[in-house]
């Protein structure tokens, strides 16, 4: 019977190459989301065939699916609930011993699957020989070897996917030895009931045998749940006696199968490979870490400056544009709102202006993350970040910073555990960005001579050290609790692919400019309405001095009235919201001088610890709205944006009122 | 003679013989590979940070915390190794 329609899903452990097999399949058709209610990544297409469409689904990579984390949650809820027609495993052929624990619990599931036994030309580089026709009777399932990047075996693997789809043949158990009759004896108690026309029985003992909280969760609204739990734990009592630990016993019995198989099916000949020999070099106690740092700081300083003349040119063509519509309507509110320097053209073209920096950036990050490299980077740090309250590969939005927040708060997605991806972003922010550089650079020579490079470069570090104090005082409040093992495999060292990086830089950047592209707009004529705004009359005005921003500049003014700053100063920053760089030239023009001038104006003014402080509130206040926008898409939530915004301020204005009060105290 | 993990060296074997800690803990264990009865090579263990071990053809790094909660009985007795 030929399908029009069938569902597919792919599954398999993390760098396998799923995504590399799910790009092949799905090319141009394919989308990106988030999974509902989750911050991971669900990505579906399709594929057609004869006819019939293969609608894809690519499921977060899992190394078992026992509940234990979201990803496995999100993989085993869709194959329960959302019953594809065909699960795809694909199997690493130069790791088939570990892979295979998945594979058996798949096969629990009693789905149809279809395994794709990938990498196999890595298998052949490292003498590992495989008999696939073995391997597939010992499973019960087809076997059809890939080379994922090449396309090699996808066309045979879509046909088997068909195949299984369409023949409607029951798939088979595999049996464990040692267990199977405990399994089976539960197994029919739940045949008898409603449970078994949702769950498949065999699983579902498994699953309560093992003591699976998310499961019997699951069952409890059902009508027979009491009665089949009570029967579970008899027979869990029994295992106890015989086994010590009924989940032990089970494990045990799932690598006792694969033992079996892997015996009959595998012949190895391990050896020393490339991969151990560059893992001797980049995991050494002292290169290591120098190692990483010259990497990163390469890969950074490359997607910078390959992307800096394309964000030039997007900012440039926007302002042209608008410059050219200048004075088009005639009103000049209109006019203003929509063509001056904050209306609606120029916020489109800061809004584009990140994208060449996201897409660069994400590139780049995708060849380190699939050539293997990462796993290593965060094995690396991890001991030294921990102490300091951050995860190992939080080392790269603190690095990214550097250069632009924006982007730093999106890589965050590299670290795994939610807490830790959290404190990431929430404390990224204070780390000073190549935006306040310039506002800093402008000013501290006229102020600091010879000192102004110190200057600069405490400020730095004091960024940072907020990062870390930040860090630990929510790991240890907040965010407490049990800390995931910390565990990591490395894959192989591999070539990484090309295709897979221009498909995630090509998403990450789209949902950038999508969702946060609202939030900077609509952030951008907010500000932009209150400073041609006229206070007394309300319509246009081309003095700021005169606008609404000036009047919430000068009532705030005495809450600043400690800090020695001027309304002026409270403005620029306000202004230095849409993004740090404006804050010069937002001083300069209410100061009315040029961009070039306003730092000998701001020094007849100002003492050098009155402009200190005030570097100080500048480096580490509120993010600019870019850097806000990307810190609620990828927190998810408005609660820790708030918090960003109102920790940043609040401790901008303490150490602000530390440095002015005790430095006039002690230098008058 | 059974001992800690993280008590090889660098380049032992040795077989698994208990893991103790809690559930989800042990379970996150197996399904990386490491299970009782599972012979592993110790890839690095010598400095600072996480131990490198290989367990059933491919690579893990593990926090030294948990190295001290696997049991394993190693394949030889070198004079460093008492």
């Amino acid at each position: 019977m030929k399908l029009k329609f069938i569902k597919v899903a792919l599954a398999g452990n993390p760098n396998v190459g799923k995504s590399v097999i799910f790009n092949k399949l799905t090319g141009a058709r394919q989308h990106i989301g988030n999974w509902p209610g989750k911050t991971i990544d669900k990505k579906e297409g399709f594929h057609r065939v004869d006819g019939r469409e293969l609608y894809i689904v690519d499921l977060p990579g899992t190394y078992s699916l026992t509940a234990f984390s979201v990803e496995e949650v999100i993989a085993r809820d869709y194959i329960i609930y959302e019953k594809p027609d065909v699960v795809v495993d694909i199997v690493d052929a130069s790791n088939l011993e570990r892979n295979l624990y998945l594979t058996l619990q798949l096969i629990e599931l009693g789905v149809n699957i279809v395994i794709a036994l990938n990498k196999m030309d890595l298998a052949r580089k490292e003498k590992i020989e495989i008999n696939v026709d073995e391997l597939s009777k010992e499973l019960k399932v087809p076997v059809v070897p890939t080379i994922a990047p090449k396309g090699y075996g996808l066309d045979r693997l879509v046909r088997e996917i068909v195949n299984m789809a369409e023949s409607r043949v029951r798939p088979e158990y595999i049996e464990y030895p040692g267990v199977e009759d405990y399994i089976r004896e539960l197994s029919k108690y739940i045949e008898n009931t409603e449970l078994a026309r949702v769950f498949n029985p065999r699983w579902l003992a498994i699953k309560l045998l093992e003591n699976d909280e998310d499961v019997i969760k699951k069952i409890s609204g059902f009508e027979d749940s009491k009665y089949i739990l009570e029967k579970a734990g008899e027979i869990r009592k029994r295992m106890e006696e015989r086994f010590g630990d009924a989940e032990v016993a089970i494990a045990n019995a799932r690598y006792e199968v694969i033992r079996r198989i892997i015996s009959k099916t595998v012949k190895a000949v391990r050896k020393i490979t490339a991969s151990d020999l560059i893992d001797q070099a980049v995991l050494d106690r002292y290169l290591g870490i120098p190692i990483l740092f010259v990497i990163l700081w390469w890969m950074f300083q490359f997607a910078f400056t390959i992307s800096a003349p394309f964000s030039d040119f997007l900012g440039d063509l926007f302002a042209y544009i608008a410059g050219i519509l200048a004075g088009l309507t005639g009103y000049p509110y209109i006019d203003y709102l929509f063509f001056g320097d904050y209306g609606i053209i120029q916020g489109l073209g800061a809004v584009l202006s990140f994208v060449p920096l996201i897409m660069a950036l994400f590139f780049v990050l995708a060849l380190f993350e699939d050539s293997g490299y990462m796993a290593r980077a965060a094995f690396v740090m991890d001991r030294p970040l921990r102490k300091l309250g951050l995860s190992g590969r939080a080392i790269i939005p603190m690095i990214i910073g550097i250069g632009c927040n924006v982007p730093a708060v999106y890589s965050a997605r590299v670290i795994p555990d939610e807490r830790d991806r959290l404190i990431a972003i929430i404390t990224n922010p204070f780390i000073m960005c190549s935006a306040r550089l310039v506002f800093f650079s402008a000013i501290a020579y006229a102020f600091f001579r010879e000192y102004a490079g110190d200057v600069i470069l405490s400020l730095y570090l004091l960024g940072y050290l907020l990062v870390f104090v930040t860090a630990i005082i929510l790991k240890k409040t907040i965010f407490r609790g049990v800390e995931a093992p910390f565990i990591i495999e490395f894959p192989a060292y591999q070539k990484p692919s090309f295709r897979v990086a221009v498909v995630r830089m090509w998403d990450r950047a789209s949902l950038f400019f999508r969702k946060a592209g609202t939030i900077i707009l609509i952030g951008l004529l907010v500000i932009g309405i209150l400073a041609i705004t006229d206070v007394s009359t309300l319509s246009f005005t081309s003095n700021p001095e005169n606008s609404l921003v000036a009047l919430i500049g000068r009532s705030l003014q005495p809450l600043f009235k400690p800090l020695n700053w001027d309304w002026r100063l409270i403005v620029a920053a306000i202004f230095g919201f849409v993004a740090k760089e404006i804050v010069l030239g937002a001083n300069a023009m209410l100061y009315g001088v040029s961009e070039s001038e306003i730092a000998v104006k701001m020094s007849k003014l100002y003492t050098p610890i009155d402009v200190l402080g005030y570097m100080i509130f500048i480096q580490l206040y509120i993010p600019c709205i870019a850097t806000l926008a990307a810190v609620r898409h990828e927190s998810g939530s408005w609660k820790w944006t708030l918090f960003t915004v109102l920790y940043g301020i609040a401790i901008a204005y303490i150490l602000n009122f530390i440095v002015v009060s005790v430095g006039h105290l002690v230098f008058g | 003679m059974i001992i800690p993990l993280i008590y090889l060296p660098d380049y032992s074997t040795a077989v698994i013989v208990d893991i103790k800690g809690g559930r989800g803990f042990v379970r996150r264990l197996y399904e990386m590979g490491l299970t009782p009865g599972t012979r592993i090579r110790i890839l690095k263990s010598s400095g600072p940070g996480p131990l490198l071990i290989e367990v059933r053809g491919s690579r893990i790094a593990l926090g030294r915390g948990i190295g001290m909660k696997i049991f394993v009985r190693p394949d030889y007795i070198t004079p460093s190794n008492p």
